[in-house]
């Protein structure tokens, strides 16, 4: 079950007419994957069934974002739960993911206590690994030296790194500290040297994943959402075929593709945020207790080896 | 007729002395004072309002955060830091110099604000 994009105009590969149109039904519960060249898209939610040898990847890991632990106000007072719901989302996937990528807002007041629970309900994750990048909710009054000692091991500067699996080059960034005053989110002189030494060495087939908290690309300055000197960051990553950059932030799911970059955010755990000027601020929005669970959610994510994109499903708590 | 205008003459003078003591020292004049030794600005959907005010030397300044996500209020001069401020959390400085003291939180950068000092 799947429909074939037949426009094909680019001789690099990438359909992007297709992976566009793709992109604007995705969402909740549609799959886009590249195969042969060819983009297919499947929609899966509770009356589809998915075909899991059609849309196989190479490997599958996850993001979960913004789980706030800590925070318990109207809008989800309880943010431990929704968060242990989309564990079992997690554990439910077709393909397990071999590792989960947290981006940020772990807790909601840095306080010791709130990463304790996180890292309590995250054991039962079945995955062999969780990578974690700062939200500026992680490191409020100490400039992440707590953070740093739960999730910073062999992470430099602020708590930046990158790491290999199966031939993609993962690279966790840090743009939420050293905030200038009228400003978006920051990497910093140090995190861009890091990165461009960082990435220098590689071909440029080996495809590039770059996740952070807050979005690298301007999606509403008004409200903070973006990173002043990302585009910086970007210019280093030119001569690869493919990136893709993941991040939290916003609360909601945004996805935006430009050249060989595709950028994409994941829905929290814990409670949904306005589209961009739909309020008068970002803050946590209050939606009937029955809708809370379709905006919250997780996104799964499989690498094809040989395909230029991700194929990535972003899926709610319930009604997907 | 010259003792009629040195009485009109005496009369005015007592009226602008009494004037004038009213004006500059009387218990009305200390009441509004002490009014203004302490302001108060609301943290509220991601602004401080008022953004900027403007106040007499010695005044005290006490930011409320009235949102359901955390604050802080940092002067980029190093002058005043407070710690993150959670819903209904305080934080006081008394501004002693006079000047321009632009502040921003340091968790949502674009909202910045601004204390006048005369």
């Amino acid at each position: 079950m799947g429909n074939i994009i037949k426009e094909n105009l680019n001789p690099d590969g990438i359909d992007r007419r297709g992976f566009l149109k793709c992109m604007a039904w995705a969402g909740t519960g549609t799959l886009c994957v590249m195969q042969g060249g060819v983009l297919k898209s499947f929609a899966f939610g509770p009356g589809s069934k998915i075909d899991q040898a059609a849309m196989k990847g190479d490997f599958a890991f996850a993001q979960i974002s913004d789980s706030h632990i800590g925070f318990n106000k109207a809008a989800n007072p309880d943010v431990t739960a929704t968060l242990r719901e989309a564990i079992s989302k997690l554990n439910a996937l077709p393909q397990s993911p071999e590792f989960v990528l947290h981006t940020g807002d772990l807790t909601q007041l840095s306080k010791a206590e709130e990463f304790d629970t996180l890292d309590q309900s995250l054991k039962s994750v079945r995955t062999d690994r969780v990578y974690y990048v700062p939200g500026e909710h992680d490191v409020l009054n100490d400039n992440g030296v707590q953070y740093r000692e739960r999730y910073g091991k062999d992470t430099k500067g602020d708590g930046w790194y990158s790491f290999d699996h199966k031939g993609v080059h993962f690279v966790g960034l840090v743009n939420v500290l050293n905030l200038k005053a009228g400003g978006l989110g920051s990497l910093g002189n140090d995190q861009l040297e890091w990165l461009e030494d960082d990435v220098r060495h590689l071909k440029s087939s080996t495809p590039i994943v770059v996740f952070a908290h807050i979005p690298l690309w301007t999606i509403y300055p008004e409200w903070g959402w973006g990173t002043d000197d990302s585009q910086q960051a970007l210019s280093y990553l030119k001569k690869f075929g493919s990136v893709s950059v993941l991040n939290g932030h916003i609360h909601q799911v945004m996805q935006k593709v430009e050249g060989n970059v595709t950028f994409h955010t994941a829905m929290s755990t814990a409670f949904p945020q306005p589209a961009p000027g739909q309020a008068a601020s970002p803050g946590p929005m209050k939606v009937p207790d029955d809708k809370l669970r379709s905006v919250l959610g997780i996104t799964d994510i499989n690498f094809i080896r040989g395909k230029h994109t991700l194929a990535v499903v972003d899926s709610p708590l319930a009604g997907g | 007729m010259k003792s009629y205008i040195g009485t009109a003459v005496f009369c005015v003078g007592l009226f602008g002395a009494v004037a004038s003591a009213i004006i500059h020292g009387g218990p009305i004049a200390r009441a509004a004072e002490q009014k203004s030794a302490a302001q108060s600005v609301s943290i509220d959907n991601f602004s401080f309002t008022p953004k900027e005010i403007t106040v007499a030397a010695g005044t005290t300044i006490t930011w409320v955060n009235r949102d359901d996500v955390p604050h802080t209020v940092v002067s980029p001069d190093k002058k005043f830091r407070s710690k993150a401020l959670d819903t209904d959390d305080q934080f006081s400085f008394t501004f002693t110099d006079a000047g321009t003291y632009s502040y921003f939180c340091s968790v949502h950068p674009t909202m910045t604000g601004k204390i006048i000092v005369k």
